[in-house]
């Protein structure tokens, strides 16, 4: 169990909103707030997968198609229909939730490997579209995304960009905690242990399973709108298969079923591989090997590992 | 007035006649067993009961409701609650945690206000922390509260099993082998439970091996061999069918339960 600090919800959130402070303080140039901003939007994903996965025990392969779903949006959106990019990021939000409710009654039956399995194949779906779609979605080369202009206020630069992620972080950190000291938190906690008993004690365990499904999704498409508008870019990328098992990576390294864990995990896969540059061509091996070493170390994840460690420390 | 009733409750798997026309009846405040030897099919019926198996025939009614064939949430939204012979505990979760979720019906669930956390959320999650203390406290369990459920030792899941099924303030509550691999000083607190459970006007539904226990604290039994209805009727007939003495308790039970009574 991770002490009362760790727990806390004021105490994380005002902790993260430290973190932003602090970071603004010291680092030196552009460079370092763009790398940040990857952080805080990858995070918000994985923050999001994490309540699905970690508290809920439901395995998602395809996490990255909703991310996919919301850089589209804010890319199509202004294209084809002439929405004002924000409008169009809540019109991606709305249409990854639609989706997840529409395909999240089906497939949430399943269980274990064979859910992860059918989302596998719905990440796959989406990418496919995404890639062959040429005439709309620009296909494999990807898109432009119109800059972000919020009542008038033209979005530019990576400092700017840098608080614009962050605070969405912190609310989204807010919200998630929030879900998981509430009855609805409870429940999925539960039937992540037994849905049998779960079901006995009153949950509709098919109707939870279905809400931190759309959650979730809500939460990598929201990732994913920002994204693309940050980048002004978007490729079919942004919805493969690689990118749902970075986010499952980010999710399960940082500590399956802790919120910081997520931040936690996306910070460390997002910056490991800059870090690693001077490893040059070995670079994709020693992230690997890192990932191996992680996981026999701190097999629960980074930050419930250490806070095991500091509690029997304290011992 | 029965709160529960079971009509001519019948299952197949495969080719096996699992159960075979078994009905019952149980009001409130009383405490109705049901005995057999292993393979009679009591927690079949229990599964058929709470919602996990659908029948294959018959039917089953709680207070004058028809309710056959409702998922288990459901069931449990009309005042059924179970507990399980191989436990299911949430194993991850504190002891007061467990229980907690067993409020899930009394909670207002608005999933909106619970992501933003409104007043009512920490106001209602107050309440129900408080009623789960009351009822770990009721059942022996106060100081574990705060523990890992994995953490307890067997007998202890038992009675949090209970105190869980209890916090839904359930009409009829099945109990499957509640003293089953618990010691003599256990089994005893076991009893008591069931005995206030029952005193406070829930229908106790027992699935039980405890000879000992069944005769001592049950007001009816029902008598299963084959999935087929063998007797049924207060402790001291029971004990005195020719028939259950032959089928089931043999000579040694039949001492045992004459040494309880």
């Amino acid at each position: 169990m991770a002490p009362g600090w760790l727990t806390s919800r004021g105490a994380t959130v005002a902790g993260l909103a430290l973190v932003l402070v602090a970071l603004w303080l010291v680092f030196p140039s552009s460079f370092y707030f763009r790398i940040a901003t990857l952080v805080w939007i990858s995070a918000l994903a994985a923050v999001g997968l994490n309540l699905l996965m970690g508290l809920a025990g439901q395995v998602s392969l395809g996490h990255a198609g909703f991310v996919g779903i919301g850089a589209y949006a804010v890319a199509l959106g202004p294209r084809h229909f002439g929405l004002d990019p924000l409008v169009s990021l809540v019109v991606g939000l709305l249409l990854a939730a639609l989706l997840a409710l529409a395909v999240g009654r089906p497939i949430l039956r399943l269980r274990g490997h064979y859910l992860a399995v059918a989302t596998l194949g719905l990440g796959i779906l989406i990418w496919l579209v995404l890639t062959s779609e040429v005439a709309i979605t620009g296909g494999p080369d990807g898109i432009e995304v119109p800059r972000l202009v919020l009542f008038g206020w033209r979005v530019v630069g990576a400092e700017t960009w840098y608080w614009i992620t962050g605070v969405t972080l912190l609310l989204g950190v807010l919200v998630a905690l929030n879900l998981e000291d509430s009855p609805t938190g409870r429940a999925l906690r539960a039937l992540h242990d037994s849905e049998v008993a779960a079901a006995v004690a009153g949950i509709d365990v098919a109707r939870a399973k279905l809400a931190v499904f759309v959650i979730a999704a809500v939460y990598a498409a929201l990732a994913g709108g920002l994204l693309a508008l940050f980048n002004r870019f978007v490729t079919p990328q942004t919805a493969d298969f690689l990118h749902s098992i970075e986010l499952v990576t980010m999710v399960v390294i940082g500590g399956m079923g802790s919120c910081l864990g997520a931040v936690v995990g996306a910070a460390v896969l997002t910056i490991l591989p800059q870090a690693l540059i001077m490893f040059h061509d070995y670079e994709q091996a020693v992230l690997g090997l890192l990932i191996i070493l992680f996981m026999i170390f701190l097999r629960q994840g980074i930050v419930p590992g250490l806070a095991a460690l500091i509690a029997r420390r304290a011992a | 007035m029965s709160v529960i009733a079971v009509d001519r409750i019948g299952i197949s798997f495969g080719g096996l006649r699992a159960l075979d026309g078994v009905s019952f009846a149980a009001g409130p405040g009383e405490v109705f067993s049901i005995i057999g030897p292993n393979g009679a099919g009591k927690t079949t019926l229990f599964n058929i009961i709470s919602g996990l198996y659908r029948a294959g025939e018959g039917g089953v009614t709680l207070g004058g409701e028809d309710v056959t064939g409702l998922p288990p949430h459901l069931l449990a939204a009309r005042g059924l609650s179970r507990t399980f012979q191989n436990l299911q505990v949430f194993f991850r979760m504190t002891a007061e945690e467990n229980v907690m979720v067993g409020r899930h019906l009394r909670e207002r669930q608005g999933l909106l206000g619970s992501l933003l956390h409104l007043p009512w959320v920490s106001r209602q999650n107050r309440a129900t922390r408080e009623r789960a203390r009351e009822l770990l406290a009721f059942v022996g369990l106060a100081e574990r509260a705060r523990d890992p459920a994995g953490s307890l030792p067997y007998g202890a899941l038992k009675r949090l099993e209970i105190a869980r099924a209890l916090a839904a303030e359930p009409r009829v509550l099945l109990l499957d082998e509640p003293a089953a691999g618990c010691n003599p000083v256990e089994t005893e607190e076991i009893d008591r439970l069931i005995a206030v459970i029952a005193e406070r006007g829930t229908t106790v539904v027992l699935v039980e091996h405890d000879m000992k226990l069944v005769m001592r604290i049950s007001h009816r039994i029902l008598v299963l061999n084959h999935g087929r209805m063998l007797a049924q009727g207060r402790p001291e007939e029971v004990r005195a069918d020719p028939e259950v003495i032959a089928a089931y308790l043999g000579r040694h039970g039949a001492e045992a339960a004459d040494a309880a009574g």
